[in-house]
């Protein structure tokens, strides 16, 4: 058992925890993920790891409330137990001899980028950063980016908060304005890295992305995740998760994320019943 | 006097139709009458090739013995002494290719069924024993073992009985390995896999779940900060092989590994799993080895109303077992011999983008095949028939031929020595690694086999184990 020692709400379907995690918190590198169990018969959901300190032993995860397990998770509180928590899985983002880089974040997925543009920072690199959320209220690691970047731009859809549109603008208009970047970093939706691929493409800069499929082990038994780079097939949870996003089959991974889409949203209701009924 | 009876007693089984829509276990064991009868059969051999036939040579004449005199618990002992699984191996070994295959019966008549007399005997211990076991004196060294599947399981409970310390890491959150993850309920109840692993923590073992060797700690730090003294690798065969055919990503396509686990040890077949399972109409299992069989019982149970079976050589040369063969057979699954895929068909609206359908499986496209000479392996090789493509009409296509070795602790560990497979390479007398105190056996070493071949690897690396530590 994992005991929760704090917790924290971003916005309103976001959550912060720090996980009492030892051996995790040792080792996890950013770019590495961790699979957590809530309860006895939960299933096993990859999060990527946003941070963790090594001598409190704690490992920091960042979840948006999507289905029936996230759902779970996000009612238990600080001092509470989760049931399994195994990691560091996956490879480390490589981060050796970059001196300019940016990084793109859509959404929950910036929790992601938040460790790998304070890791670069940390080590001499120049990071630009472009977050972008829907709207204000779902804006989230705004300070925490500020201070890892000599250079933040935050995007909403609606307008709402900094400047109105999607991230793959201002990333345009940086490398026009002529920014040599070493390499471009995106985590986020699918379809939002693959904008950033065919952004970067045409001027040729390398472009790293985040994949985060449908998992089951992650330690390359099943083959759940495998995805389709550079016409191999490849497993994101011992090859990855990140790979080189000219390579990145996106409409294939994005065929193949919502395979559960209906049983999904069917259990997250079931789990949010069970909730409401407890209140009243 | 011997019953000459030139059959063995028939298992009872559930009704093929009612089993095929449960995962309660197929095969119902013999009962105490059965046991005694089939038990008569057996002729004492002087010789005994019976336990050459055994990968951890079973004392099988001495056991029958003790189930003529009624001595049932007795029976169990004398397993217990060479086997750490038995009830497992009673339900899930190949018998036919093993000990009842060597059997002097089997000359005239069919062998007697020591794999069911096995199963009886250690049922009749689960049901029937309370007596904890008894604690070894320590001796003081300790052991990690990696892996709780079938060969690490066995090499853990032989060390324990010696009095070593022993550690086992799991990076699954339950213990048991393929035991849990792959074979099904129905052919191996999950319970009986609990008390085996039960059992090994009444003897000292611990067994330390959520822990990715290679990952979480590796094999280095397990010796220089943590003090084992030497490190069995039991960490299973690893990553499917798919076939490199077109449409292998389509929504429907599993491995085999994948959809086992998710029935299995994410238990998405009982009806309030958290664990979503897809459940296909029509289902193609590719393959034709024990894990194929097993999935495509599976996906019968799952609701499937039809399930092929497409291998790409004829019956003689399906590997797996005779009696899973015959099961899935009795249950309705339809055997495609001499067939190979070659795409795989997906949907695909040309209208509507965003139509729900696409990307699902809707047929998987075959060749014929002819045998035509013997290969390397000595195994007739398949041909393709020019011309013969057909489509079979499926939802949902499962592959299951074979794994390649998991990458996670050979690229940690300096120095261990793997071979062209990437499978590590092991001196078969000891199952020692290049690696000074690092012995590995099971389908790590091998690729995919069998439970008892693990179990045997298990047993050779605790003997050699024990060997180095008592000369240290």
């Amino acid at each position: 058992m994992y005991r929760i020692i704090s917790k924290k709400e971003l916005n309103p379907t976001v959550t912060m925890m720090d996980i009492e995690a030892p051996l995790v918190a040792r080792k996890a590198q950013p770019g590495q993920f961790i699979i957590l169990r809530v309860d006895e018969n939960g299933e096993r959901i990859p999060l990527t790891v946003a941070g963790c300190d090594r001598e409190k032993g704690t490992v920091k995860i960042i979840f948006q409330i999507v289905g029936a397990s996230t759902e779970l998770l996000g009612h238990k509180n600080e001092g509470d137990f989760i049931q399994d928590f195994v990691g560091p899985l996956g490879k480390a983002t490589h981060t050796e001899g970059l001196k300019k880089v940016a990084i793109v974040g859509g959404g929950v997925g910036c929790a992601i980028a938040l460790p790998v543009a304070q890791k670069l920072h940390e080590l001499g690199c120049e990071v630009h950063s472009i977050i972008g959320f829907r709207s204000k209220d779902l804006l989230i690691l705004e300070d925490e980016f500020k201070a890892a970047s000599s250079r933040l731009i935050v995007m909403t859809d609606d307008g709402s908060y900094g400047e109105k549109g999607v991230v793959t603008e201002p990333l345009k208009r940086l490398i026009e304005s002529g920014e040599q970047y070493d390499e471009v970093i995106a985590i986020g939706p699918l379809i939002m890295m693959k904008f950033v691929t065919l952004t970067t493409k045409p001027f040729g800069i390398k472009t790293i992305v985040s994949m985060n499929p449908i998992m089951i082990d992650g330690t390359g038994m099943c083959g759940g995740c495998r995805l389709t780079v550079g016409g191999k097939t490849k497993f994101a949870c011992v090859d990855g998760p990140e790979f080189d996003g000219f390579e990145v089959d996106f409409d294939e991974a994005m065929s193949r994320g919502v395979m559960y889409r209906t049983f999904e949203q069917e259990q997250r209701e079931h789990v949010c019943n069970l909730f409401k009924k407890e209140v009243q | 006097m011997p019953n000459m009876s030139l059959k063995k007693n028939p298992m009872p089984v559930q009704d093929p139709i009612e089993r095929g829509r449960n995962f309660r276990e197929v095969a119902l064991g013999y009962d105490e009458a059965t046991a005694l009868d089939e038990a008569a059969r057996c002729l004492n051999c002087k010789n005994m090739p019976c336990v050459s036939g055994c990968p951890v040579n079973v004392h099988i004449p001495e056991f029958i013995a003790k189930v003529k005199e009624l001595d049932f618990e007795g029976a169990y002992q004398v397993i217990n002494k060479s086997s750490s699984l038995p009830a497992v191996c009673g339900r899930v070994c190949p018998q036919e290719t093993q000990c009842e295959s060597k059997c002097v019966r089997g000359i005239k008549g069919e062998a007697v069924g020591i794999g069911r007399l096995e199963r009886f005997v250690a049922d009749w211990h689960n049901s029937h024993s309370t007596e904890a076991p008894k604690l070894p004196e320590p001796n003081g060294h300790k052991v990690a073992i990696v892996g709780s599947g079938p060969s690490g399981l066995t090499c853990a409970g032989d060390l324990a009985k010696l009095g070593y310390k022993v550690t086992v890491f799991e990076a699954l959150h339950l213990a048991g390995g393929v035991l849990v993850y792959g074979i099904p309920e129905f052919r191996l109840p999950k319970t009986i896999v609990q008390k085996e692993v039960d059992t090994l923590k009444a003897l000292g073992v611990d067994v330390e779940t959520n822990v990715v060797i290679g990952k979480t700690l590796t094999v280095d730090e397990l010796f220089d900060e943590m003090g084992y003294e030497a490190v069995f690798i039991g960490s299973g065969a690893g990553l499917p092989r798919f076939m490199g055919i077109p449409g292998e990503s389509l929504k429907g396509v599993y491995s085999a590994n994948e959809f086992l686990t998710r029935s299995n040890l994410m238990k998405a077949y009982e009806a309030d799993s958290t664990t979503p399972i897809m459940h296909a109409k029509k289902v193609a299992v590719v393959g034709g080895g024990n894990v194929a069989m097993d999935a495509a019982r599976t996906a019968l149970r799952m609701g499937a109303e039809k399930v092929y079976i497409v291998y790409r050589r004829s019956l003689e040369e399906l590997p797996a077992r005779k009696e899973e063969v015959e099961h899935a057979m009795e249950e309705g699954i339809e055997f495609k011999l001499l067939n190979n895929p070659t795409r795989i068909l997906g949907f695909e609206n040309p209208d509507d983008r965003r139509d729900p359908r696409n990307g699902f499986v809707t047929g998987m496209e075959c060749i014929r095949m002819e045998l035509g000479e013997p290969d390397a392996s000595g195994r007739r090789s398949p041909v393709e028939i020019p011309g013969s493509e057909f489509v079979l009409d499926v939802d949902s296509v499962i592959i299951a031929i074979g794994t390649s070795p998991n990458p996670l602790i050979k690229s940690t560990t300096e120095g261990l020595e793997v071979n062209r497979r990437g499978g590590i390479v092991v001196e078969e007398a000891t199952g020692l690694t290049s690696r000074e105190g690092v012995y590995a056996g099971g389908d790590a070493v091998t690729g995919a086999a069998t439970v008892i071949l693990a179990m045997g690897a298990g047993k050779t690396a605790a003997k050699a184990i024990d060997e180095y530590l008592s000369a240290k």
